[in-house]
């Protein structure tokens, strides 16, 4: 890993209550680690009086981390007392910001009836459906990418894959479906991050988002259910009278959910093999490592970086005193990396005992949803690439985005070897 | 030692002898029965131990509590005699017990 000297000793020497591993230049520079590592050392819940997003605790360690998570009713994830992403502005009308409510921003009972509507598109049977569909675009995108040439991975294939799953999901008009793309991109974002350029122009796309699938949604509300999650929310009798607010708050978290998490698993799989080569070796002389290898890079990767919860109540946790109302950053990718639950964390283990154990997907009530449609579609990715490839190998430095949520890619050049 | 039954979503059975004190989750994962993921480790956070119990069983276990009621409301599949089986601590009374695995865990 490259991170810069400067970053390892500022970690070492900076007053611990100066630590803000929310900075989103440290997720641009892939920074963040030894500051974590600090954390969970000398102050596994610390405090951070002052950032981008005011003060916030961060929880740094693996068991701290189930801890919070499973407990919904001290530590709430609805947006009427906060948020589930320490930047307020991504789903609240905050700043520039405009309210985006949704299920996973929701405490029960409300959240139980939402995500079980939606809930069928992912569960084990339609998965079982999707396979056959999965394999035959995996197989085409593959099949199209230049061999001996560098191109950009992120946008051949893990945006290409992920975007067209996510537009079968939504049954959304295929051939517009880079649209899709490019909405995720404009939700986890703010001005200046270089997606785009003011809270004016992210709220123009993001209405045009909305008005874009009040159209489809009109039409599937007027036919006969159907299996795409448009007709689901459409025919649910507890999601048709959604305000418009939560539709386009709905449609925000699905498109997130299903796009923005496993691309940069695609593009995170390529750079640990690149930067652990016997793994490859192992796993292409042995397939049947590949869904215990899916885990391992969904861990490594931790594409979800933290998920934050708000205080209903003072509590005390490991010494120290969160009081009511606090923000509570569960930082996942740095739970992921704690070397007391899980042995060499910086190491890509393709055969790493127990590799489900890990946060990339949280714990509790809001474990994430499409878990293992991730798994299948990752699965089926890898399968395919040691089907065709000797090697994709990376040929220049992978450019990050700057953000503490979403920890992934824009460019991935590579070269892959027939 | 305690005899469990699990009987796979294809009908298959299979019969293990784990120690008393294990859980059922842990019984499964120590001899690799296919079907029973246990993601979370055993602390009712993942919902990937789920199993249906077989007939009168399921009166003969202590009843679940708050948060596995708050797991099992979010699981495909989940019937009155769904558990999750880290929950399921296996002792004597418990010997012959019988659990049929879902399709698939979620």
């Amino acid at each position: 890993m490259d991170i810069a000297v400067s970053d390892i000793e500022r970690a070492r020497s900076i007053p611990l209550d100066k630590i803000d591993v929310s900075a989103p230049d440290l997720y641009l520079r892939d920074a963040a680690h030894p500051y974590f590592a600090r954390l969970r050392n000398e102050a596994p819940v610390h405090y951070c009086r002052e950032s981008l997003y005011g003060p916030y605790w961060s929880v740094t360690k693996f068991n701290d981390i189930v801890e919070i998570d499973t407990n919904h009713k001290v530590f709430s994830s609805d947006a009427s007392v906060g948020s589930f992403v320490l930047d307020d502005t991504t789903l609240n009308p905050v700043e520039g910001g405009i309210y985006l409510p949704n299920f996973l921003g929701m405490d029960p009972p409300k959240h139980d009836i939402h995500r079980q509507t939606v809930s069928p598109i992912v569960a084990p049977q339609n998965l079982a459906n999707l396979e056959g569909l999965i394999r035959q675009r995996t197989r085409g995108v593959l099949d199209g990418l230049p061999v001996g040439v560098p191109f950009n991975w992120v946008d051949r294939v893990s945006i290409e894959l992920t975007t067209m799953m996510l537009a079968t999901l939504f049954d959304f008009p295929f051939d517009e479906r880079r649209k899709l793309t490019r909405w995720s991109d404009v939700v986890t974002t703010r001005p200046g991050d270089g997606v785009v350029d003011s809270w004016e122009q992210r709220n123009q796309e993001l209405y045009e988002c909305a008005a874009y699938f009040q159209r489809l949604w009109a039409e599937r509300a007027a036919a006969a259910p159907r299996p795409d999650l448009i007709s689901m929310l459409a025919h649910s009798p507890a999601m048709r009278t959604m305000s418009p607010e939560e539709f386009l708050g709905t449609l925000a978290l699905l498109i997130v959910g299903g796009n923005d998490t496993t691309r940069n698993s695609m593009s995170g799989g390529v750079l640990a093999h690149h930067l652990f080569p016997a793994e490859w070796s192992r796993v292409k002389a042995d397939r049947a490592l590949i869904p215990n290898m899916v885990s391992e890079i969904i861990r490594w990767q931790t594409p979800i970086a933290h998920m934050r919860r708000t205080a209903l109540a003072d509590f005390e946790f490991r010494g120290q005193h969160i009081r009511k109302g606090d923000k509570v950053v569960m930082w996942y990718l740095s739970g992921n990396r704690d070397d007391s639950v899980i042995d060499r964390p910086f190491d890509f283990v393709a055969d790493r005992p127990r590799a489900r154990h890990h946060l990339s997907f949280g714990f509790g009530i809001h474990r994430c949803l499409g878990n293992r449609l991730a798994e299948l579609q990752l699965r089926i990715l890898w399968e395919e690439v040691f089907e065709r490839f000797s090697a994709i190998e990376v040929v220049g430095t992978p450019v990050r985005i700057p953000s503490n949520l979403v920890r992934g890619y824009a460019d991935l050049p590579v070269v892959v070897h027939a | 030692m305690v005899k469990i039954t699990y009987i796979s979503h294809a009908g298959e059975a299979r019969l293990v002898e784990a120690a008393s004190g294990q859980s059922a989750m842990e019984a499964a994962v120590h001899h690799n029965i296919a079907g029973i993921d246990g993601d979370c480790g055993g602390v009712i956070a993942c919902g990937t131990c789920h199993v249906h119990v077989d007939g009168t069983w399921t009166d003969r276990l202590a009843p679940p509590g708050e948060k596995e009621r708050d797991m099992l409301a979010y699981i495909d599949n989940a019937r009155p005699n769904s558990r999750l089986c880290c929950q399921i601590v296996l002792g004597e009374e418990l010997d012959g017990l019988v659990l049929h695995l879902p399709i698939a865990q979620h």
